[in-house]
């Protein structure tokens, strides 16, 4: 049967063969020994209609909670924000989505000026000079950070303060597996990082020294403190940010930050089981010919005109090969755009908004959480919209409970950290109301009753 | 005419103009500056525009205009499968049930995704003859750092310690940088002048130091490696583990496997072969797929299934860790999902069938107006050589300019690096043979006017939103981002 995603009439297809002299199709093939030849069809399920395909994704689909049939209360480094409709519908334009890396400047603005408005406004909220065009996710920023900060310094050690997501611990090792450099733990009994700890950690080895804030149990930390201990070793502050916070949080590069990364999909980016997702990625202007990635810069045209076009690309694999900063290619352009288009929209106050609004909300939360009946506040340091609560009961018997009574109550952090077994992360945006969180504090109380 | 829209958004801010909508806060205390102490707090309000959201609409609407996508205009980038992105992917991406799932969210909530992806990770294993496939690598580089580092934990695990991996000339710039983050010394291997591997010299390579060769199979000339067989075999009598780049899977879907021709490893584009969008640039999908000798040591988590129960199976010792902090690119795994089960065993080798038949269609066509690289058939692209116009003092990058003028996206240029003003191009399966026709004609038209006229060419492009742009002035004085008042 023809496939409605291949235009050739096997009429077509003939007298195609006929210009270009060829019997058959199988004559094209001739390159190719016979004992490399699959003598069978693959083997896979038969192709389905249009209809009955729909119906069976919408059958998995139907199998899992999500964001809509639950009020969420999950985070733990994905979040569920507000995302205002132009998104979707601008994305979704040909010209943008079904283009791809702008290697012909001159019928790519359309995607060059987005990354370059992209650029302007994570630096903007970042407080650094220069963002690039986007690295896969959250994780593979720090991870692109750790090698910049090696390749940077010429030291081969980096050291993570606890409150940094676990999962980008883990992917941030994986890419240093290959360059050797050693990554170490800065211990924090309380939340947040113990600088005096830390300061004996930090020394003429480190290439860099990690904090996030608000860090993975959504506590704040003392940005400026970290640069004192960082720079005083020699070292680079790396903090890992989220960018939709920084309508109220002060920019990490106001506070001494050598680089800014984090994940940008609180940006107007579902949750989507995971992916993808934005990977931020900024830097200070001295550090510019080491960062990875793709940057996008404003120029001329022949007649003078304003442009843009991809530049410093002799940093990039397509160039340098073997030597350059990173092996990203491909990264997450249209997940920018999202961001982009999100940021034009929530604009100066929008976006004061939204970060008022998650810590207000987050604020209220917390206190009715803990005043439910053996249910308490693990961590006393100030948090933004994330905290963990210690409950009575194993969080993983507690969360199926409430699942269905239609809550997705938070992360259990048992499998993130042994020591905080019986603790839950609970996330709140500027989505929820009070509403639900007073329902929810009532379902968790027969919960853990 | 092109579009003369010059602005930024920044360019459009009005103050007091807004294009959002909250709610007003329903919580007693709302101010985050009595709820949070002053040092976290950010003393100026960020520099974000305030526009309309109907500024925003048209301002991005016009944007999008100043580009060429697969969606308007044919595409043969090559090496980068700009087939048509079916719009029904799009749709089933966007259920609510697979686009708002928390990552975090309790295995037993989230079966059906996990059943997706564990069939598509069973369905790509079929398809490239591989015994386990990861889905978690974000890009198809990004795959090749985890396919390099199993095959570094491979040899670790028997105690071996080699230290080079070896790579084509012809190679894609990812391969040697992948490579060389994974801590290989990159020896790069000299292609024969067909683009073919030079099997004597390989050889003589591959010593007791040599823990890969990487290799792209059909080659970056578009050509099948007539010998692959017997390399993936000398290769192994040596020790060395064999990769191959999955970037040009769209010419042998159903045709021949990887696994069958004895790689150990490979990666595919799901934003090439599969139909996902390449969204300007990204997000792509770049799973990877290994042999059961190296399982052990896929990323974590692995999908499971127990009866009819998936799980994420953690506990796996010797796995060389996480690529990014979730699952993959799930969103690019429900469209390819999509894609492989709207075609089919049939289909999908009827892709393959028809992207050969068109490129070999282009090459034929153009073989008497542009030198051609290699002698064909080739697969799913031919590669093409400007040498002639250059001597007329056309190169490559005019070529791609006039194209532009001509209404067509243009061809990859300058590689494979081997081939002198190369343009390689893809047509993909997905393009009809009248598409075909006028880009052929429009390249013959560029051919003459390279021998009578070639000022039209020099002047290209004209027709689009900026004429040709000064990257010296760029990479000299780096203006990353829009400043008041520039």
């Amino acid at each position: 049967m023809a496939s409605r995603y291949i235009a050739n009439t096997p009429d077509e297809q003939k007298r195609m063969l006929g210009v270009i002299g060829a019997g058959s199709m199988e004559e094209l093939l001739v390159k190719i020994p016979a004992k490399a030849r699959l003598p069978r069809p693959l083997g896979l399920p038969a192709a389905m209609a249009e209809t009955d395909l729909i119906r069976h994704l919408k059958a998995l689909a139907g199998r899992n909670a999500d964001a809509d049939s639950h009020v969420c209360f999950m985070g733990g480094g994905s979040y569920d924000h507000y995302t205002p409709s132009p998104i979707n519908h601008l994305i979704s334009r040909g010209e943008f989505f079904t283009a791809y890396t702008p290697y012909q400047p001159e019928a790519s603005q359309g995607t060059l000026r987005t990354i370059y408005e992209y650029q302007t406004m994570i630096a903007e909220l970042t407080g650094m000079d220069v963002a690039n065009a986007s690295i896969y996710d959250g994780a593979s920023s720090l991870a692109e950070a750790a090698l910049m900060a090696h390749a940077t310094t010429d030291r081969n050690e980096i050291v993570l303060s606890r409150g940094v997501n676990p999962l980008y611990k883990r992917v941030t090792a994986t890419y240093c597996e290959g360059p050797g450099i050693r990554l170490r733990d800065a211990a924090g009994p309380d939340g947040v990082i113990d600088l005096d700890a830390a300061k004996k950690v930090v020394g003429a080895k480190t290439a860099a020294l990690v904090v996030q804030t608000p860090n993975f149990y959504g506590c704040l930390e003392d940005v400026a403190a970290a640069a004192e201990v960082a720079h005083a070793a020699g070292a680079l502050l790396v903090v890992v940010a989220d960018p939709v916070n920084l309508g109220v949080l002060e920019g990490p590069g106001k506070l001494g930050a050598d680089i800014v990364v984090g994940e940008g999909q609180g940006l107007g980016v579902p949750v989507g089981y995971g992916g993808p997702n934005l990977g931020v990625f900024a830097a200070k202007n001295e550090l510019v010919r080491r960062m990875p990635g793709r940057l996008v810069g404003a120029t001329v045209d022949r007649d003078g005109k304003r442009g843009f076009v991809l530049t410093l690309q002799t940093r990039e694999q397509h160039i340098r090969r073997a030597k350059a900063t990173s092996n990203i290619c491909t990264n997450v352009a249209l997940c920018a755009l999202m961001a982009t288009i999100y940021l034009s929209t929530l604009g100066r106050r929008g976006l004061v908004k939204v970060g008022e609004l998650s810590t207000a909300k987050a604020h209220y939360a917390a206190e009715r959480l803990a005043k439910v009946p053996g249910v308490s506040l693990r961590f006393t340091a100030p948090f933004f919209k994330e905290f963990a609560l210690k409950l009575p009961k194993a969080p993983d018997r507690v969360i199926p409970r409430l699942a269905r009574q239609g809550f997705l109550a938070g992360v259990a952090l048992k499998t993130f950290d042994r020591a905080l077994a019986d603790c839950l992360l609970v996330a709140v945006t500027e989505k929820r109301t009070k509403a639900e969180i007073d329902a929810f504090a009532a379902a968790l109380e027969k919960a853990v009753a | 005419m092109a579009d003369a829209y010059d602005k930024l958004i920044f360019e459009l801010s009005s103050p007091g103009r807004v294009a959002w909508s909250l709610p007003e806060a329903d919580v007693p205390e709302a101010d985050a500056r009595t709820l949070l102490p002053a040092k976290h707090l950010r003393r100026d309000a960020p520099d974000l525009p305030e526009v309309s959201e109907f500024d925003v609409v048209r301002h991005y609407s016009r944007l999008s205009r100043m580009n060429y996508g697969v969606d308007t205009h044919f595409y043969p980038l090559g090496s980068c499968t700009m087939k048509y992105n079916p719009k029904l992917n799009e749709d089933m991406a966007r259920l609510a049930g697979f686009a708002k799932v928390h990552p975090l969210a309790p295995e037993a909530l989230a079966q059906g995704a996990l059943q997706l992806m564990h069939e598509l990770a069973r369905d790509l294993a079929e398809i490239a003859g591989m015994d386990a496939v990861s889905l978690q690598p974000a890009a198809g580089a990004q795959g090749e750092l985890a396919g390099v580092l199993m095959i570094r934990a491979y040899h670790q695990s028997r105690g071996e310690k080699r230290t080079k991996v070896l790579v084509p000339d012809s190679a894609h710039g990812t391969n040697p940088a992948s490579t060389a983050i994974a801590g290989y010394e990159v020896v790069e291997v000299k292609s024969l002048p067909n683009g073919e591997v030079d099997v004597d010299a390989l050889a003589r390579t591959l010593d007791t130091d040599v823990a890969a060769f990487m290799i792209t199979v059909p080659n970056t000339l578009g050509m099948f490696e007539p010998r692959i067989i017997e390399i993936t075999e000398l290769c192994h009598a040596r020790g060395v583990q064999v990769y191959m780049d999955g970037a040009n899977l769209n010419a042998i879907l159903g045709i021949t496997r990887p696994g069958d021709l004895g790689f150990d490893v490979c990666h595919f584009n799901l934003h090439k072969t599969f139909t996902t969008p390449h969204g300007g640039g990204g997000p792509g999908a770049g799973p990877v797929g290994v042999k059961a000798h190296l399982e052990p040591f896929l990323p974590v988590p692995v999908v499971t299934k127990d009866g009819d129960e998936y799980a994420l199976d953690w506990k796996r010792p010797r796995s060389i860790g996480k690529l990014q902090a979730f699952w993959g690119n799930f969103g690019m795994l429900v469209r390819a999902y999509t894609y492989i089960r709207t075609m089919g065993p049939d289909g999908l080798r009827s892709v393959s069938d028809n992207a050969i038949l068109n490129a070999n269609y282009i090459m034929k066509r153009l073989e008497q107006d542009y030198d051609v690289a290699v002698p064909g058939p080739c697969m799913h692209e031919c590669v093409l050589s400007a040498r002639r116009q250059k001597k007329l003092g056309v190169t490559a990058t005019d070529i791609a300019k006039r194209l532009l003028d001509l209404g067509f996206y243009a061809p990859s240029t300058y590689f494979p690096l081997i081939v002198e003003e190369a343009l390689m191009i893809e047509p993909t399966e997905t393009e009809a043979k009248e598409t075909l026709d006028a880009f052929c004609d429009a390249m013959i038209q560029i051919a003459r006017e390279a021998e009578a006229n070639p000022a039209v060419i020099h002047e290209a492009p004209v027709t689009t939103a900026v004429r040709r742009l000064d990257q010296t002035k760029a990479a000299r004085e780096p203006n990353l981002r829009w400043t008041r008042g520039r």
